[in-house]
């Protein structure tokens, strides 16, 4: 088991035809994805990296069966892409491009409630790397290479940072179930507390990290879910110990403006719900490994 | 993206936001003459930077005279005004607003912003305005009227209400506090705000509410649609270091620290801040490259990060992903041989094909140190900035 995409996973890649979207077509079928098709509208007909091209997302689903989608559209089109996989039924949806206005994403969030919550679809991102569940599949960016298979679910808002806990772990010999990027924009599909409900129901996933970063009230929020509905353990990192306050730090939703929103809070937060907090980012690793002896002895 | 205040008046006030009237002026002289205009026996000076707290800092001066405009003006062109919000450095004056002063009855906070917890525009309202929002959510949290506005309708008159009601707004007065809300709210989302504040909204000696101050700023991602506030953009206003980055795609910030930074991703890159505070030095600016560290993108982080005069060692932590280690190097190389620079600089590549890329490294024949792990670059980064210091000169590398 993993959480969200796994073997049996049919993909479509909406944007496919885009010069990004191609080369990580093929990166993801060479890890053994089981990518269906594409959707770009007005391309319908074509064939790209061997799979067909249709116009919409209806028609892919309807002719491959396909239940997940990777949006690999530019950004002022990106959201009205989300919310057609929504309406054709794709269950699990990653959004990779960066850049979408927040009022965009405000629509989206709005448009899914129309949707029974056993029906909705979920999304991951935008502005991430995308998810992997390491020996079976690959939605996303990230080198798949840098994860062995294994039991650590890992939650992340930064892709680079992300693909560093997973060396980190990989060089200690420990591999991770799933992989989720939630993104680094203010307004994103999954929040942390939303994937740490998935983990904690997914037999094969024993520990959890979560890769957060100073702004936004999602590690606060994560913090209270897991005081109250979480029994696995959590390892969390937080970037940012050093940012100043009231700056932008690259990512859109890296801005501390509340109370529970700088590093340091942050951390005090978690803490207080009984998450080990790895205190420097260079021993995320070394920080998951302890807290596995420990559940093991 | 933020604009001048008095630009924020304007567009408010084609929402139907009332606001006192106002000139703009570029010198002592015009705004004399903006007063004349305006006419009027009291006028407010107001220097037109993007920051808050200006009336503390001596950037908002009541005027009763011609002369007396023409000395407030002529004490704030050309400074720096220093702010709470500013930084030490201070924003430059090279604007003035000047504006009819009003007869205040009472002043009201009003905000709005992207709420993250609901994912919706929140309204926030307090019945003590004048204050920083800070300073009321420490002192009278009480006061503060909160609202959540249901994108797929927008505001309503109900909720517009409501928050009226709860302000004490006098029921004469109720319409236009809802026109001045909803024409906020329609602002907001016609074009893509990330906030809007007016700090002070007062009720006048003659009934009337009227935005004193305003603040807008803008979504930069969604810019491509609003080409006309795209066009209020202001460069005086920015860090020039910060501008140069965001025109060459790269995201910056500079800090007071002496280690340059170059990463690929925000995440990372203040991951690294923290390890190399970890490690005992001061990250001197946050800067992330892109997912695409191709080499031009490299080359162009070594200039902005060697602009800074008090970069005294540099460190490039790159994780490649898409991108390979090789490249990368590659692009590192060929950075510094078209630019050297003369303090150390300190890789760390990992990911795919790292093997490859610090085979590069090792044969450039560049005095480039080495480095695997993110702890190992923080340390030899502190490192090499302290044995440079130690030694008074200029290190070209250390391992």
């Amino acid at each position: 088991m993993s959480i969200l995409l796994d073997r049996d996973s049919k993909v479509i890649v909406q944007g496919i035809t885009g010069k990004m979207a191609r080369f990580h077509t093929k990166d993801m079928l060479d890890y053994g994805t089981n990518v269906v098709g594409g959707v770009v509208p007005g391309k319908g007909g074509e064939i790209v990296e061997g799979v067909p091209v249709f116009n919409t997302v209806k028609e892919a689903v309807a002719a491959t069966g396909a239940n997940a989608s990777l949006v690999f559209v530019p950004p002022p089109f990106a959201a009205d892409s989300i919310m057609e996989a929504a309406d054709a039924g794709i269950q699990y949806c990653v959004c990779i491009t960066d850049g979408i206005p927040a009022q965009d994403m405000i629509r989206v969030k709005r448009y899914m409630m129309r949707y029974k919550r056993e029906d909705r679809m979920v999304l991951t991102g935008p502005n991430c790397a995308g998810t992997i569940s390491p020996g079976k599949a690959l939605l996303g960016i990230m080198p798949g290479h840098i994860y062995l298979q294994g039991n650590v679910g890992i939650i992340g808002r930064s892709g680079t940072l992300g693909y560093e806990a997973a060396a980190q772990l990989k060089e200690l010999g420990l591999g991770v179930s799933t992989s989720v990027g939630i993104g680094g924009d203010p307004i994103n599909g999954s929040s942390f507390k939303d994937i740490l409900a998935w983990f904690e129901n997914d037999p094969e996933t024993e520990v959890i990290a979560m890769i957060g970063e100073i702004g936004g009230p999602q590690e606060a929020e994560a913090a209270d879910y897991i005081k109250n509905h979480v029994t696995k353990p959590v390892v969390a990192y937080v970037a940012g110990l050093t940012a100043p306050k009231g700056r932008t730090m690259g990512h859109a939703g890296a801005i501390i403006s509340a109370f529970g929103e700088s590093a340091s809070e942050k951390v005090e937060i978690l803490s207080a719900a009984g998450v080990t907090v790895a205190e420097n980012p260079a021993v995320i690793g070394e920080t998951i490994a302890a807290v596995i002896k420990a559940k093991a002895a | 993206m933020d604009i001048h205040e008095y630009q924020a008046k304007e567009i408010l006030n084609g929402f139907g936001v009332e606001v006192p009237p106002g000139a703009l002026a570029y010198s002592p002289e015009q705004a004399a003459y903006r007063a004349r205009e305006l006419g009027g026996e009291k006028w407010i000076v107001k220097a037109q930077v993007h920051a808050g707290g200006r009336g503390k800092a001596g950037g908002v001066q009541l005027c009763s005279s011609e002369n007396e405009i023409h000395e407030a003006a002529d004490s704030m062109f050309g400074k720096k005004l220093v702010t709470h919000q500013t930084g030490a450095e201070g924003k430059g004056i090279y604007r003035v607003y000047v504006e009819g002063a009003v007869v205040i009855d009472r002043e009201i906070y009003l905000g709005f912003v992207l709420d993250r917890s609901s994912q919706r525009i929140m309204i926030v309202a307090s019945s003590e305005g004048g204050m920083e929002i800070e300073e009321i959510s420490a002192e009278r949290p009480d006061s503060i009227v909160r609202a959540i506005v249901e994108p797929a309708v927008g505001l309503q008159d109900f909720q517009a209400r409501e928050i009226a009601f709860k302000l004490g707004v006098e029921p004469a007065m109720m319409q236009q506090m809802v026109r001045t809300l909803k024409g906020c709210y329609r602002a907001f989302t016609e074009l893509d705000a990330t906030m809007v504040e007016i700090n002070p909204l007062v009720v006048t000696g003659d009934n009337r509410i009227v935005a004193l101050d305003a603040k807008m700023t803008f979504d930069d991602n969604a810019m491509f649609r609003h080409p006309q506030i795209s066009e209020l953009r202001d460069k005086s206003q920015e860090d020039p270091r910060e501008s140069r980055a965001a025109d060459r795609g790269l995201s910056y910030v500079g800090l007071d620290g002496n280690i340059g930074c170059i990463v690929n991703g925000a995440g990372l890159a203040m991951a690294t801040m923290d390890t190399i505070k970890l490690a005992g030095g001061e990250p001197a600016n946050f800067l992330d490259i892109g997912g695409g560290a191709t080499p031009e993108r490299v080359a162009k982080a070594f200039n902005l990060v060697t602009s800074d005069a008090n970069v005294q060692a540099i460190l490039v932590n790159i994780f490649a992903g898409i991108n390979r280690c090789d490249w990368v190097a590659e692009g590192v190389v060929q950075a510094l041989r078209a630019n050297p620079v003369d303090v150390p600089v300190v890789v760390r590549l990992s990911g795919t094909n790292v093997e490859e890329g610090q085979k590069i490294i090792a044969q450039s024949g560049l005095p480039l140190i080495r480095a695997t792990t993110l702890m190992e670059a923080a340390e030899r980064a502190v490192g090499a900035w302290k044995n440079d210091l130690s030694q008074n000169t200029r290190v070209r590398a250390v391992q």
